[in-house]
C-alpha cells in the first residue's frame, strides 16, 4: 500500500464573502480517512459541517463562498489544483454525497431509474439499455423490493425511505472510494433511520469504501463510526477515536453535547445539563475560541487566541486552553460522566 | 377524577376526488383511541410520522373536529361544549408547537404574542397585563428588553421560550406539548427539556407530549403511549415500558434508537422492520401491525387485539393490544388476548 491516506484534509478554510461581512464558515480544518473507516463529523447547525463536505466536493458556490486556505489530498491528486472537468470525473467516481433531504434531492419529474442510469452514463461507458439494467440492480442491492416495477417510477411513488434508498443507490453506482453522507438519517422515522444506516454499513463493506458521516446525532454516531471530529463555529474543538471521544473526551463543547443528551438506557433519571446561552453568530466570532461566551470554564486568554493543537492519546486531539490536569479534574465532576463513564 | 379523559376517540378525514369531490375514501389518521392523564402528571404520545399522535393533541383541544369519541376535562364534556365553555376550556388547554419559525407571527412584537391570549379573554388591564407579559417572560429565562422585538431577532431555542410565554399567560392546567424539541439543536433542546421539567414543578402543571424521539418522551413522561396507524398499540408507565416492552412495535421502536454509547451500541441487537408503515388511508385488515410484524400467526390479520392489562408487575398500568406480547412469546399465551366480538364492533358503529 502506498503511504497516502484516502482523504487527506490540511488546515482547510472555507469563507463566504457576504454584504453583512466574511462568515468563516470552516477555519483551519484538518482530517484524515482511510478506507472501510468511518468518520463523524459532529456538530450542530452552522458548526461547518457541511461546508467542510461540500467544499471537499468543490460544491461551493462562489460567489461569495472560497476555499481560501489548505490542501485536499485524494491519494496523491490534489483537489483543489485539478480542472473543473478532472473535477467532475472526481464527484461520482471517487466522491459520492447522500443529502438530508431525499424529498429535495431528486428530481421530481424524471423517473428513478432514469437519474440513476443518467450518473452510470456520465461516468461509465454503458449503453442506455445496459444503464437501465445497473439501476434495477442497484435498487435491488439497496433493498429496494421489487426494483424491476420501481425503476420506472417518479420519486413521489417512493416513500421518504425509498427515497433516500434510491439516493444511495445513486450515489455507490460508481463505487465511489468515499461517501459522504450528509445527515442521511435526520429526516427519517427512526425504525427506518435503522434501515438506511444498515444500507450504509452493508455499502461500505462492499466497496471497501470511506464514509464521511455529517450528524447531529451522537447516537448515529455511536452505532457507526470509527473515529469522530467534533466542531463549534467553524472549527474542530476536538477529534479522537470513537471511544475517546465518548469515555475520555477533553474538550468542555464534547462534555455539553453529551451531558444535553436524554438517554434511553438512563436508569435513574438524571437532570441534563445543558450548554448555556445561544449559539454564535458566525458574522462576529472571537479571534479565540468560538465557544467562550456558553463555556462555563472560561479563562482570559480564551477570547483572543486560538490554542494550540494539543496531542492527548493516541489519535486523539483537543484544541483548548484548560490545563490537562484540570480538564480531568473538572470532567469527574460532571453528572454525566458520573452516571456513565466508569 | 382524571384530568383529561379521552374515550374511544376517532378522526378520520374524508378522501375527495373527481370534480364533484364526492368522497372516495377516509384517512383513518386516529381510529378508536382511548388513555387518560391525571393531574401533574407528563403522558408521552410516540409514534413514526403519520401515526396521528399530533392529529390526537389537536382533537382534545377541539382545534380539530372529532369524527367519534368522548373527551372530558376535569369532567366538563368538550365534545359538547358550547363555544362560551369553550373559551373558558381554552383558558385551562394551551399547546406548543414544534416549529418556533412558523409559529409565532412574524409582524408581531414579542409583547403582543405573549399578550395577545389575555387580551382575547379580557383580563387585567393594559398596565397588569404588560407587567404579566414581563413575568412570563422572565420565567422562561429571557429578559424585559426581548419584549418590544420581533421574532426573527431571536434564535430557535429563543423563540421555543416565547412559544412556552404564550402558552402560560393564562395560567393553564394542561399544556400539549407538539414536539416541542424536534427542530432545536442538541444543547438548546436540553435547556428547554430542563425548562418544561421546571415549570411543571413550580405551577403543577399536566403535560401531554406528543414527539417522535423516544430518548425524549422517556426522559420527561411518567407514563408513556405509543401509537401505531392510528391505534395505541401499549400503554405504560415509562420506566417500564422501556424496560419490559410487550408489543412487538415497541420492542423494534425501542432497538432502533441509537444510544450514545459505543460500547452499548456494539452489543446492542436490533430488530429492523420490513418495508414501510401502511398508508393509514387503507390500513391493513386485523391488526395493523401484522404485516410487518416479527412474530404475527394466522389470528393477527383476522380482529385488532383490545388494549388489556398484561398481567405484569405494573399491573392495570401497563396494557398491550397484541395476542403475542413478548413475555409470552416463547410459547403461544394460555389465554390470549380476547379480540373484539361482534357485537362490540356493530355497537361502535352505531
Amino acid at each position: 500500500m502506498s503511504e497516502h491516506h484516502l482523504l487527506e484534509v490540511k488546515d482547510l478554510s472555507t469563507h463566504f464573502f457576504t454584504h453583512a461581512g466574511v462568515v468563516k464558515a470552516v477555519n483551519g480544518v484538518s482530517f484524515t480517512l482511510d478506507r472501510k473507516q468511518t468518520l463523524g463529523i459532529v456538530g450542530e447547525s452552522g458548526s461547518g459541517k457541511t461546508v467542510a463536505a461540500l467544499s471537499l466536493m468543490r460544491l461551493i458556490p462562489d460567489p461569495p463562498g472560497k476555499v481560501v486556505e489548505g490542501s485536499l489530498m485524494l491519494g496523491d491528486r490534489d483537489l483543489r489544483a485539478l480542472t473543473d472537468d478532472e473535477m467532475r470525473k472526481v464527484r461520482g467516481n471517487d466522491i459520492a454525497m447522500i443529502f438530508q433531504d431525499p424529498m429535495t434531492s431528486l428530481n421530481p419529474v424524471v423517473k428513478v431509474g432514469k437519474q440513476i442510469a443518467e450518473a452510470i452514463i456520465l461516468h461509465q461507458d454503458k449503453s442506455k439499455g445496459e444503464a437501465w439494467r445497473m439501476a434495477a440492480e442497484l435498487l435491488d442491492r439497496v433493498g429496494i423490493p421489487d426494483a424491476e416495477r420501481r425503476v420506472n417510477q417518479y420519486p413521489f411513488e417512493f416513500s421518504g425511505g425509498m427515497r433516500q434508498r434510491a439516493m444511495i443507490a445513486m450515489a455507490i453506482s460508481c463505487n465511489p472510494d468515499i461517501l459522504i453522507a450528509d445527515e442521511p438519517t435526520t429526516a427519517l422515522d427512526v425504525t427506518i433511520q435503522a434501515q438506511i444506516i444498515d444500507v450504509i454499513e452493508e455499502m461500505q463493506q462492499r466497496y471497501e469504501s470511506g464514509v464521511i458521516l455529517i450528524t447531529h446525532d451522537l447516537g448515529v454516531v455511536a452505532e457507526i463510526a470509527d473515529k469522530v471530529m467534533v466542531m463549534y463555529g467553524g472549527r474542530t474543538v476536538e477529534y479522537g477515536g470513537i471511544d475517546e471521544i465518548f469515555y475520555n473526551p477533553h474538550h468542555p463543547y464534547t462534555w455539553g453535547l453529551l451531558g444535553s443528551l436524554p438517554r434511553l438506557d438512563e436508569v435513574e433519571k438524571t437532570r441534563l445539563t445543558p450548554i448555556k446561552g445561544q449559539p454564535p453568530d458566525l458574522i462576529a466570532l472571537p479571534s479565540g475560541c468560538p465557544f467562550v461566551g456558553r463555556c462555563s470554564y472560561e479563562r482570559p486568554e480564551c477570547r483572543d487566541r486560538w490554542p494550540r493543537l494539543e496531542i492527548v492519546g493516541p489519535e486523539h486531539g483537543v484544541n483548548c486552553w484548560i490545563p490537562e490536569a484540570e480538564r480531568r479534574e473538572t470532567r469527574a465532576s460532571l453528572p454525566h460522566f458520573q452516571a456513565y463513564v466508569r | 377524577m382524571s384530568l383529561l379523559e379521552v374515550t374511544g376517540l376517532k378522526k378520520h378525514f374524508p378522501i375527495k376526488s373527481g370534480i364533484l369531490r364526492r368522497t372516495t375514501g377516509q384517512v383513518y389518521a386516529v381510529d378508536g383511541i382511548s388513555f387518560s392523564v391525571e393531574k401533574g402528571e407528563t403522558l408521552g404520545l410516540v409514534g413514526e410520522s403519520g401515526c396521528g399522535k399530533s392529529t390526537t393533541g389537536r382533537a382534545v383541544l377541539r382545534l380539530i373536529a372529532p369524527t367519534a369519541g368522548t373527551i372530558t376535562f376535569e369532567g366538563v364534556d368538550v365534545m359538547a361544549a358550547s363555544k362560551a365553555q369553550m373559551q373558558t376550556l381554552r383558558r385551562h388547554m394551551q399547546i406548543i408547537f414544534q416549529d418556533p419559525y412558523a409559529s409565532l407571527n412574524p409582524r408581531m412584537r414579542v409583547r403582543n404574542i405573549v399578550g395577545e391570549s389575555l387580551k382575547i379573554h379580557n383580563i387585567g388591564t393594559e398596565a397588569e397585563r404588560k407587567k404579566r407579559v414581563f413575568e412570563l417572560l422572565e420565567t422562561v429565562g429571557l429578559s424585559v428588553e426581548h419584549a418590544e422585538r420581533y421574532p426573527h431577532e431571536f434564535s430557535g431555542g429563543q423563540r421555543q421560550r416565547i412559544g412556552i410565554a404564550r402558552a402560560l399567560a393564562l395560567n393553564p392546567k394542561l399544556i400539549i406539548c407538539d414536539e416541542p424539541v424536534s427542530a432545536l439543536d442538541v444543547s438548546i433542546r436540553a435547556q428547554v427539556i430542563n425548562l418544561l421539567e421546571d415549570l411543571q414543578d413550580e405551577l403543577d402543571l399536566t403535560y401531554l407530549v406528543i414527539a417522535h424521539d423516544l430518548s425524549v418522551v422517556k426522559h420527561i413522561s411518567n407514563r408513556v403511549a405509543v401509537m401505531y396507524l392510528g391505534k395505541i398499540v401499549e400503554i405504560s408507565d415509562s420506566a417500564v415500558l422501556y424496560d419490559q416492552p410487550q408489543h412487538p412495535y415497541t420492542e423494534a421502536l425501542l432497538s432502533a434508537v441509537p444510544i450514545p454509547d459505543p460500547t452499548t451500541e456494539r452489543a446492542r441487537r436490533r430488530i429492523i422492520l420490513e418495508g414501510d408503515v401502511p398508508s393509514p388511508a387503507n390500513p391493513p385488515r386485523g391488526c395493523v401491525f401484522h404485516p410487518r410484524c416479527p412474530r404475527a400467526q394466522e389470528v393477527c390479520p383476522t380482529t385488532m387485539p383490545v388494549l388489556a392489562s398484561t398481567g405484569g408487575d405494573a399491573g392495570q398500568r401497563h396494557e398491550v393490544a397484541c395476542y403475542f406480547p413478548a413475555r409470552f412469546s416463547s410459547g403461544v399465551r394460555s389465554v390470549p388476548n380476547q379480540p373484539f366480538d361482534g357485537a362490540l364492533t356493530a355497537a361502535e358503529k352505531s
